[in-house]
């Protein structure tokens, strides 16, 4: 029995120690590991508001959908690891997350171009809108042209524009987003077939980039930058190396104060903060869910809440102890009588979480969740995997000194 | 409760050392011990005390709300070498904009406030500051920028959340306890939110939505040592004894949870004090709104909710009439 459960002890806590050690690699990695937020790597946060049209016409559910298609569509021309956007259509708002994005600026400039495309006539007479291009392609042009950009018109914008170009031979057709001119070319010949290119782009690069304000650039509804939320990548790392720390001393001095006041179910109460903190990391790790500043804080907070049950614990069965249980029935009926309050504090935290996560805004909803999935976690340790080892710590000598239980009693001594 | 009395003198043999403790080794166990539940008005006056000068800070100037509420521009910026308040404000004044510059390590540390800036004002006033101030750091730069709208939705979202959180766990609380308990578990939860949004309206700290969710936190996070205590004394209070009134019980229910109650409070605040310390600007605001509210939570859990409840339960005459006839003689 005694040899039985060492062996166990010992078995669980090098399972631990390797799960531990395995865990590190997948769980931090740059790609595939927890993904961290813009607040964290760097990166810029955005939420574009559609503006109703300037005849007052409302913005439609549709109008959202196709403005969301196309800002995806842009956002993944970026090539980032995990963009995400969103859409808010009773706000009529799409939330748009770059994190690691290298040049927010640029970026911004891409996303924000969120006016309509439109081809004008020198008088101004909008002659085709965006939504007649079908595609927009940089190429490398023949001799002398330079780096150029295709343009595809589709079923009705191949006649509309075979008309515009017949009409404007030599002189120039606008092409505009917006009120803002982004192109002026001049029409050399009548385009009769739909496949127009616009010539002499300094570089591959340039003729790319318009390509995309061309190709996305016919957003159904134009849209302002309601909220923005930009950080540099240094300054990221910078806050990530910070919280890391933070993390750390939060969990040696934890450490240590369990040790101090309850020695040897301290130890089990640490060897458990392991645990649950594997679980957490692989809770939010499969739930894909962002981890942010806020998010790092909520979960330093959860290590310092995870202990609560053990101390509650604790104290109890020291105190079954006092009365003149023995260490088994002090630890069990600490175990049954120490559930029901450990629930009670924790539900209404939990309460906090849920409404934060339903109402906050998004930098709030990523600790929400950390605080959630930690409470839970925490519980979900505290009832199977400390309570078990306890067990076992017990059963190696159930009439081991209650000193180690951090009691000195009388009656024994 | 009597399953549990009865479990225990079945599990143990009948030795004399097996007895529930008495009041009087609760008190000796305590080398600091004193009437806790007796001194229940100083406690109260502490209390107010603090809230008080808050409240009417509150009323008075109100909370100093950052851009997340109030919508607007806050430009970080790191520049490379030391720069002058002044020669920022007349950067901004040549642009046409007004606001608030502070400056921090070794003055070139930039944080620039004013109001919702669009796309081309704000590369303007950086371009215009890059070639009149001097260069900065782009890699470490932080910018938000918060339009009203989303400003007033978050202050509107904010109190709507407080009052549904609030709601539903004064339902939680009265299911699971009785209702004098509730009301005494949520005064103390009042306490502590009033203690800290009072004390950031006194110190005219600046609140982002960082501080939402720490106000909410704390109004989840505090009632959990109330809990314990108040667990203890439902427990207790069904096996009063003939000679104790229903304030000794309480308080040596209170002191029976004591070190719970602070070893408890104690590694949510080392965890807090870490993230404080070491986790840098960006959640300064949020850990020390959680530190004030998790260190108030512990104080009105030990020193003020029960107390509330012994006078509830004095007043409504709610202690069972078996009780109160104690309690007189």
């Amino acid at each position: 029995m005694k040899r039985g459960n060492i062996l166990k002890l010992t078995v669980v806590v090098l399972l631990v120690a390797i799960v531990a050690t395995l865990s590190v690699k997948p769980l931090t990695d740059s790609q595939k590991g927890i993904p961290l937020g813009l607040d964290l790597r760097g990166g810029v946060h955005l939420v574009l508001q559609a503006q109703p049209g300037k005849d007052g016409s409302p913005v439609t559910k549709d109008d959202m959908d196709n403005a969301k298609t196309i800002i995806s569509k842009r956002v993944d021309e970026m090539g980032l690891s995990e963009p995400i956007v969103q859409e808010d259509v009773p706000n009529k708002r799409i939330i748009v997350d770059l994190a690691g994005v290298q040049d927010p600026d640029k970026a911004v400039n891409v996303l924000k171009t969120t006016a309509q495309l439109t081809f004008r006539d020198p008088q101004g007479n909008v002659v085709l809108q965006g939504s007649d291009l079908k595609d927009a392609r940089a190429a490398n042009g023949s001799q002398n042209q330079g780096f150029v950009v295709n343009l595809t018109f589709s079923g009705d914008g191949v006649k509309k524009f075979a008309d515009a170009t017949t009409k404007l031979v030599g002189q120039n057709l606008g092409i505009y987003l917006d009120d803002k001119l982004l192109q002026n070319p001049r029409v050399e010949v009548p385009i009769v077939n739909g496949q127009a290119e616009i010539t002499n782009y300094s570089s591959l690069q340039e003729a790319a980039d318009y390509a995309v304000l061309f190709r996305s650039g016919s957003l159904p509804v134009s849209m302002t930058i309601a909220e923005k939320r930009q950080v540099g990548a240094s300054l990221g790392a910078d806050s990530l190396a910070k919280s890391m720390q933070a993390a750390l001393y939060a969990l040696i001095f934890i450490f240590l104060f369990m040790l101090a006041f309850y020695h040897l179910p301290g130890m089990v109460a640490d060897f458990s903060l392991i645990v649950y903190a594997l679980i957490v990391l692989w809770v939010l790790y499969l739930m894909r869910a962002v981890l942010t500043l806020q998010g790092i804080a909520g979960l330093i907070l959860t290590v310092g809440m995870a202990v609560d049950f053990n101390i509650i614990i604790y104290e109890r069965v020291k105190e079954e102890i006092r009365e003149g249980k023995s260490l088994r029935a002090a630890v069990e009926s600490g175990f049954s009588r120490a559930f029901i309050t450990v629930i009670d504090a924790h539900v209404t935290t939990l309460i906090a979480a849920l409404t934060l996560y339903f109402l906050g805004t998004s930098t709030i909803r990523g600790f929400a969740i950390t605080l959630a999935v930690g409470i839970i976690a925490s519980l979900f340790t505290a009832i199977t995997f400390t309570r078990m080892i306890l067990r076992w710590v017990v059963g190696v000598n159930p009439k081991m000194n209650t000193s180690w239980f951090g009691v000195r009693r009388k009656q024994n001594g | 409760m009597a399953d549990k009395v009865k479990k225990s003198t079945n599990n143990t043999p009948p030795t004399p050392a097996s007895h529930l403790e008495t009041y009087e080794e609760v008190q000796k166990l305590h080398p600091l011990y004193f009437n806790i539940v007796k001194k229940r008005y100083w406690w109260f006056a502490i209390s107010l005390l603090v809230i008080i000068p808050g409240l009417i800070s509150l009323f008075v100037q109100g909370l100093n709300l950052g851009i997340d509420f109030t919508g607007g521009t806050m430009l970080d910026i790191p520049f490379n070498n030391a720069v002058t308040q002044t020669a920022i404000k007349d950067t901004m004044k040549s642009v046409g904009l007004e606001g608030s510059v502070q400056l921090s390590t070794n003055n070139t540390q930039a944080l620039i406030r004013t109001t919702a800036l669009d796309e081309d004002q704000r590369t303007k006033l950086l371009d215009t500051l890059q070639k009149n101030v001097g260069d900065y750091n782009k890699a470490n730069l932080k910018e938000d920028k918060v339009g009203p709208a989303i400003g007033q939705e978050l202050t509107k979202n904010a109190i709507l959340s407080l009052i549904i959180a609030m709601g539903l766990m004064i339902v939680y609380i009265t299911i699971r306890f009785q209702f004098a308990y509730a009301i005494s578990g949520i005064l103390a939860l009042i306490h502590d939110v009033l203690v800290t949004v009072g004390l950031f309206s006194l110190f005219r700290w600046q609140i982002d939505s960082s501080f939402v969710a720490a106000v909410l936190t704390i109004f989840g996070y505090s009632i959990n040592d109330t809990v314990v205590i108040f667990d203890r004394i439902r427990e207790n209070e069904s096996r009063i004894k003939k000679s104790q009134t229903y304030e000794d019980m309480v308080d040596k229910s209170i002191w029976q949870t004591m070190r719970r109650s602070i070893n408890t409070v104690v590694t949510v605040l080392i965890a807090l004090f870490s993230i404080f310390i070491f986790g840098g600007e960006s959640t300064r605001v949020f850990s020390l709104a959680m530190l004030i509210g998790v260190f108030s939570g512990a104080y009105s859990s030990i020193f003020n909710a029960s107390q509330i409840l012994v006078e509830i339960k004095n007043r409504l005459g709610l202690t069972r009439g078996r009780k109160r006839a104690r309690a007189k003689s």
